[in-house]
């Protein structure tokens, strides 16, 4: 139970600081720290484009259509992760009591 | 972590291909050695595997303003060694690039090199230093997990700013914007990874241990002290 607390005590913590930051920051949305990085690399050279535009990179990939499918993408991503997880986890543990 | 598509100029993008290319290769033979001698184990890898899946597909907001992901490479690099979690690294890295244009095909060398190798790097050695040490195994799994995440933001930092280096300060005015927002981001992003990670670790000794045991990640004296402790 102590590991169980430990957790829920720092996950408590996490989402109480996630709302002072919502207070502190309140025009903010949260957007990714990866996009942030893209504009301070617009501050420091404003003439970068990605080289990589219009190229065949581009043809490689799946652009998803809009935030719906991108997050639908993410949660499958997690989802399968979790599938995974719940499986093994309840495998060892049936067999482990089953012996 | 992510760089996205085309944001490294040549020659950075190659370099860091050639620095991440010979490990991928090392970590597959690793992997292929691993699952042709100790099959028993590959439900363990999946697991490491599926973990990284999960966290880093988890956008948490941070307490700065903007949000971030975890990594979960800490656990696959106490369990295999960070080439291994280089590997799995690069599977969900390539997943993200080319589904969800996340990342990017040409910043890939760059992405595995900070959140598949130098990231579990740190965290292979701050384990392995800390076990030496005799220090609590949990306590050694949070810093060890929680400093390997943190480092792999600090690491596309330095990525950035050596590839945009500013017109006035250089290399390192870049790394200071650069950052002020990864760093930051991360903390309490990187002590969640932490705390989970150590939990995860809970239950894998509870189910599996002696898979721990057979991957040297603890020894049996450890283990039986651990166990002691949770009765």
């Amino acid at each position: 139970m102590k590991g169980e607390v430990i957790f829920g005590v720092i996950a408590v913590l996490f989402i109480a600081s996630f709302f002072y930051g919502m207070a502190a920051n309140p025009d903010s949305e949260f957007g990714g720290a990866d996009g942030q990085a893209g504009d301070v690399i617009a501050e420091i050279d404003s003439e970068y484009t990605p080289w990589t535009e219009g190229t065949f990179v581009d043809s490689l990939k799946f652009e998803p259509p809009g935030g719906e499918t991108e997050s639908l993408l993410f949660a499958l991503q997690a989802a399968i992760g979790a599938v995974v997880l719940g499986y093994f986890f309840g495998y060892y543990k049936g067999k482990g009591q089953s012996n | 972590m992510h760089i996205f598509e085309g944001f490294l100029p040549s020659p950075w993008w190659q370099l860091w291909f050639v620095f991440s290319i010979p490990v991928i290769f090392f970590g597959m033979y690793r992997l292929n050695k691993l699952v042709s001698e100790k099959r028993e184990l590959l439900p363990l890898l999946a697991v490491a595997g599926a973990f990284i899946f999960v966290l880093s597909s988890l956008k948490m907001p941070s307490v700065t303003g903007s949000s971030s992901h975890p990594t979960g490479t800490g656990m696959a690099a106490i369990l295999f060694g960070p080439a291994i979690a280089a590997v799995l690294s690069t599977i969900v890295l390539l997943y993200q690039a080319i589904f969800l244009a996340h990342g990017g095909l040409t910043t890939l060398g760059a992405n595995v090199a900070s959140m598949g190798i130098i990231g579990p790097v740190f965290a292979y050695v701050i384990y392995k230093a800390g076990m030496k040490a005799n220090i609590n195994f949990y306590v050694v799994v949070f810093l060890a997990t929680a400093f390997a995440d943190w480092a792999t933001y600090v690491v596309t930092a330095t990525q950035l700013a050596l590839a945009f280096p500013a017109e006035v300060g250089g290399v390192a005015a870049s790394l200071k914007a650069f950052l002020l927002i990864f760093a930051t981001t991360q903390v309490p992003l990187a002590i969640m990874e932490g705390a989970l990670t150590a939990l995860i670790f809970k239950y894998v000794i509870q189910v599996k241990s002696d898979a721990l045991v057979e991957l040297n990640v603890i020894t049996e004296s450890v283990l039986n002290k651990i166990k002691g402790a949770n009765q």
